[in-house]
C-alpha cells in the first residue's frame, strides 16, 4: 500500500490517524510539527502527506509551501486537517499548494474514505 | 472495520492536561495591553488542539466550551482584540473549568454543566463587546439548499470541467475525480484536446485538457460539487441539469414540503437546564486518576538500550573464557577479573539509567505555583513576584507526587504570613512587590528545594510566647534561634493570630515535616526578622535504593542508612553513665546520647554483653541522636529497598528489607523509629525481636 506522512502536534490525533492508516495497510511516518515533517518528507519519499494546520515551529501552511518547492513533492497529494471554524485556512492552504482538506472532527472511516480518493 | 477510538482517549487526556498547563502559565505571563504574540499563539494552539481532539473523540460539551475560548484567543492572536485583565481572568477560570470537565469526562462522572454555562456566558459577553475587527458567527447561517425541486424530471448532470494550467500542482488529479464521479452513476467522458500544444511546447506539469462529462444519476448536485470542492478555484466548472420528460410528480413534492413549513419549533434560547447532577459514582471516580503511566524522553530509553548493549558485550566477553577450570591460567584469570570489573560498571550504569526513567523535572511540582501566587495576591491585595530556578532538576516520580502538598503549604504560608501588605513593605523601606523564590538543586546525594521569601521573617518572641502558652516549652527555657524556629514544626503550633482560609487549615507545619520525613528527607528553616524566611527541604534522589552501612549483631546483618550515621566509635567504659539504673548514656564530647543495645532490641544472642570494647554507631534522626551498639562494622553498599509492609507487616524500628549478595535477607533500620523505641518501650505485637525470630 502507500506510504503516508502524518504531521500533527497533538499526540492523540497522530495516534489515531496513524493507527487508522496502519490498520488499512499503509506505512506511516509520523512527525510532530512542520520542521519535523519537512525532515521526515525528505528522508522518506512518501506518496501522501496529511498535515495539521496549527502547529508550533512551522505550521501546516508553511510546510505545504516548503514541500511544493521540493522536486519530489511537486505533485504529491497533500491533505490538511482543518476545523470547520476556519474557512480562510482552507484558502490559505490551497494557495500554498494543498490538494484538499479533511475537516475536523472526523472519524477513522471518513479519513480512510478521503485518502482513498486521492490515492486512487 | 470500525476502529475503536476510545483507545486514544488516554493520550488525548494526557496531552489536554498538558495543554491546559501551557494555557495557564501562558495566561499568567501575558502582559496586559502588550501581549507577546508567541505566548498568545501558544495559548491559542493549546485551546485549538483541545477543541479538535475533544470533538474528534466525542466529548462534545468540552469541544463546545473550548470553542468560545478559542474564538476569544483567536481574536487576541490576530490583533483584533486587546488583551484585558477581564478576558485573561475569564480565560483562567475557563481553564479551571475545562480541566474539571476533562477530568469528569475521563472519570466518566457528570460534568458541571452549570458552571460551564456561566463561564460560556461570560466568554460570549466578552466576545459580544465588539472586537475592533470581525464579528463572530457571521458565517454561520448556511443558505438552505433547496432540495432539487423535481426529482422525477431529473435524469442527470452535465458537467463542463476545464482545469486551469496549474491545477496539477496542488496534487489534484482529474482522473481521480472522474473515477469518483463514475461511482455515483453512469458516466460518459468527452475530452477536448484542442488546447494541447505540439509535443515540443508541451510542459508536462501543466494541464491543457478540458472535459465534458455526462453523469446519468439522480444523485444530488451537492454530491457532485463535493467531488470538485478541492479544485473550485483552480478550474472553470459548470454544472447543469439534464431533464427528461416532465411527469406529474409536482403535487407529491408540494405535499411533502407543506407540513414542514407550517410550524417550526422556536430555537431554544436559554441554556438548557442542567439535568440534576446524578450523585457521582464516588467509588470509581478517581479509579484511574493515579494512572500508572509515565512519560519518558527518548534519550533516556536510548541510554537504557545502550547500556543493555554494553552488558551483552561484557557477557559475551566473559563467556569466551572457556570454563575449563583445569587449565585456568593467570592470563585468563586477569581477563575474568577485567570482565567482572566491566560487569560491575555496566550494572551500576544500567541501574542509574533505569532510575532516571522514574525521574521527572521538578517543574511538574513548581508549575502550579504561578497560578496560586496570582490568585492569592488578588485575594489578599498583596504584590508578589515568584521566581523559580532549577526547574529541570529531576526528582523521583513518587517523591514528586508526595512533595506537592508540603510545597503548597509552605508557599501559601509565605504568601499569607511571610510577605507583608504593600503599604507595610513601603513603610519598612522595602520594595512594594515582595519576592518568593523557589529553588531546586542537587547537593551531595540529595535534592534541595528552597522556599525563600523576603517578607517579615519570624518574630522569635512571639514564637516563644506561643510555645510557652501551648506548653510546648517551659517559660524559663533558654533556646537557641534554631531551636526556636524548630518550634513551628511542633504539632498544634500556629503563630497566626487568626486562622485564615489560606494557610491555616488545621494541617500545620508538623504535617509538612512528617510528610517530608516519610520521604526520607528533612526540612530546616532560617529566618531573619524583617528580612524574610527560608525553608530548606532536603530529599533523597530516589526511594528505591539506599546507601547503607552493613553492621553485624550476633549472626545477623542489619543495614543502617549511611545518611543518618554521624560517626562510629569504640566504647570506653568511663564515658558510660547510667540513669536511674536503666537508661545508659554515652558521652560523646559534650553530648550525652542514649545507647541502644541492638541485640536486646532484636532479641539476638550475642557472646559479648559488656559494653567495653563494643562498637557504637552514632546515628541521628529527627534532630535526636542515639548510639547503636553493634558487634562489627561490615562494608558499605547500595541496597535495593524491598517493602516489609507489603510482603510481611509493618515493624517498628525497621523500614524495609533487602537481599544481600549471598541471597540472605537483611533488615534496613529505621533510625528515627529506633530512637523513638529507645525512649518508649515497644508494644508486644510489634516488638522487633518477634520479627527477627520469624524471619530467621
Amino acid at each position: 500500500m502507500a506510504s503516508i506522512l502524518a504531521v500533527d502536534d497533538s499526540a492523540s490525533m497522530r495516534q489515531m490517524v496513524s493507527f487508522a492508516l496502519k490498520n488499512a495497510g499503509h506505512d506511516v511516518v509520523e512527525a510532530v510539527d512542520g520542521v519535523d515533517g519537512l525532515k521526515a518528507a525528505q528522508a522518506n519519499k512518501v506518496s501522501l502527506v496529511i498535515t495539521d494546520v496549527n502547529m508550533p515551529n512551522m505550521d501546516g501552511i508553511a510546510l505545504i509551501r516548503e514541500l511544493r518547492n521540493l522536486p519530489d513533492y511537486k505533485f504529491t497529494p497533500i491533505l490538511m486537517l482543518t476545523t470547520e471554524s476556519a474557512p480562510h485556512k482552507k484558502q490559505e492552504g490551497k494557495d500554498a499548494g494543498a490538494t484538499g482538506w479533511i475537516v475536523k472532527p472526523f472519524d477513522p472511516d471518513q479519513l480512510l474514505a478521503t485518502i482513498n480518493k486521492v490515492l486512487g | 472495520m470500525a476502529i475503536d477510538i476510545t483507545q486514544f482517549h488516554e493520550t488525548f487526556f494526557e496531552e489536554s492536561f498538558e495543554g491546559l498547563d501551557i494555557m495557564e502559565s501562558g495566561l499568567l505571563n501575558l502582559d496586559i495591553g502588550a501581549a507577546d504574540n508567541d505566548t498568545v499563539n501558544s495559548i491559542f494552539r493549546a485551546a485549538h488542539s483541545i477543541k479538535g481532539g475533544s470533538a474528534t473523540f466525542g466529548f462534545t460539551e468540552v469541544a463546545e466550551f473550548t470553542h468560545g475560548m478559542e474564538t476569544l484567543l483567536d481574536e487576541m492572536r490576530d490583533g483584533s482584540r486587546d488583551v484585558t485583565q477581564t478576558s485573561v481572568d475569564t480565560l483562567l477560570q475557563s481553564v479551571d473549568c475545562l480541566r474539571e470537565m476533562l477530568a469528569a469526562s475521563r472519570d466518566k462522572t457528570p460534568i458541571d454543566v452549570e458552571r460551564a454555562a456561566v463561564l460560556k456566558g461570560e466568554l460570549e459577553a466578552i466576545l459580544a463587546t465588539g472586537a475592533s475587527g470581525t464579528a463572530p458567527e457571521a458565517t454561520q447561517q448556511a443558505v438552505a439548499t433547496p432540495t432539487s425541486e423535481a426529482s422525477a424530471s431529473h435524469e442527470g448532470w452535465m458537467i463542463k470541467f476545464k482545469p486551469h494550467h496549474d491545477m496539477l500542482r496542488t496534487g489534484n488529479d482529474p482522473v481521480r475525480m472522474f473515477r469518483e464521479l463514475g461511482e455515483l452513476g453512469e458516466l460518459s467522458v468527452v475530452v477536448d484536446i484542442s488546447q494541447l500544444p505540439v509535443i515540443d511546447d508541451l510542459d508536462p506539469e501543466e494541464s491543457y485538457l478540458s472535459w465534458d462529462l455526462t453523469l446519468i444519476s439522480n444523485i444530488e448536485i451537492d454530491k457532485v460539487k463535493e467531488i470538485f470542492e478541492w479544485v473550485e478555484d483552480e478550474c472553470d466548472f459548470d454544472i447543469s441539469e439534464i431533464k427528461g420528460e416532465a411527469p406529474e410528480v409536482d403535487q407529491a413534492a408540494e405535499e411533502n414540503i407543506a407540513p414542514a413549513a407550517t410550524e417550526k419549533a422556536p430555537a431554544a434560547s436559554a441554556p438548557a437546564k442542567p439535568v440534576a447532577a446524578k450523585p457521582a459514582a464516588g467509588a470509581k471516580a478517581s479509579a484511574n486518576t493515579d494512572s500508572a503511566s509515565i512519560r519518558v524522553s527518548i534519550d533516556k530509553v536510548d541510554a537504557l538500550i545502550n547500556m543493555v548493549g554494553e552488558l551483552v558485550i561484557t557477557q559475551s566477553m566473559i563467556g569466551q573464557l572457556d570454563c575449563d577450570f583445569d587449565d585456568f591460567d593467570n592470563s585468563r584469570m586477569e581477563k575474568l577479573r577485567d570482565g567482572l570489573t566491566l560487569l560491575e560498571r555496566n550494572t551500576r550504569e544500567l541501574q542509574e539509567s533505569v532510575m532516571r526513567i522514574r525521574m521527572l523535572p521538578i517543574s511538574f511540582a513548581f508549575n502550579r505555583f504561578p497560578r496560586m501566587v496570582h490568585d492569592l495576591c488578588q485575594k489578599l491585595d498583596k504584590k508578589i513576584e515568584l521566581k523559580t530556578t532549577g526547574e529541570n532538576t529531576e526528582l523521583d516520580k513518587t517523591v514528586m507526587e508526595k512533595i506537592g502538598d508540603p510545597l503548597v503549604h509552605l508557599v501559601r504560608n509565605s504568601i499569607d504570613h511571610g510577605i507583608e501588605m504593600p503599604e507595610d513593605r513601603l513603610a519598612a523601606n522595602k520594595p512594594e512587590t515582595g519576592t518568593i523564590e523557589l529553588n531546586a538543586f542537587h547537593k551531595g546525594g540529595n535534592i534541595i528545594i528552597e522556599i525563600k521569601d523576603d517578607g517579615a521573617g519570624f518574630n522569635k518572641d512571639r514564637i516563644k510566647a506561643k510555645a510557652i502558652e501551648r506548653e510546648l516549652i517551659g517559660s524559663d527555657e533558654n533556646l537557641s534561634d534554631d531551636k526556636i524556629y524548630d518550634l513551628i514544626f511542633q504539632p498544634g503550633f500556629s503563630t497566626a493570630e487568626q486562622l485564615s482560609d489560606i494557610s491555616g487549615r488545621g494541617v500545620g507545619m508538623d504535617v509538612v515535616k512528617r510528610n517530608i520525613r516519610e520521604l526520607g528527607g528533612s526540612i530546616d528553616v532560617t529566618s531573619e526578622e524583617g528580612n524574610g524566611t527560608t525553608f530548606t527541604i532536603r530529599l533523597p534522589l530516589t526511594l528505591a535504593i539506599l546507601d547503607g552501612q552493613l553492621v553485624c549483631v550476633g549472626d545477623e546483618i542489619y543495614i543502617t542508612p549511611l545518611v543518618s550515621i554521624v560517626e562510629s566509635l569504640q566504647i570506653k567504659e568511663e564515658f558510660v553513665n547510667n540513669i536511674a539504673g536503666q537508661t545508659e548514656l554515652y558521652k560523646v564530647r559534650e553530648d550525652y546520647i542514649p545507647i541502644v543495645r541492638m541485640h536486646d532490641m532484636f532479641g539476638i544472642d550475642v557472646e559479648r554483653k559488656s559494653l567495653e570494647g563494643g562498637l557504637l554507631v552514632v546515628v541521628e534522626g529527627d534532630g535526636k541522636k542515639a548510639g547503636l551498639l553493634v558487634d562489627e562494622l561490615l562494608g558499605q553498599q547500595q541496597v535495593v529497598i524491598k517493602s516489609l509492609e507489603t510482603n510481611y507487616k509493618r515493624v517498628d524500628g525497621v523500614s524495609g528489607a533487602t537481599i544481600l549478595g549471598d541471597g540472605t535477607v537483611a533488615l534496613i533500620l529505621d533510625v528515627d523509629g529506633l530512637i523513638d523505641l529507645s525512649r518508649n518501650p515497644p508494644t508486644p505485637s510489634n516488638k522487633p525481636e518477634n520479627l527477627a525470630r520469624e524471619v530467621a
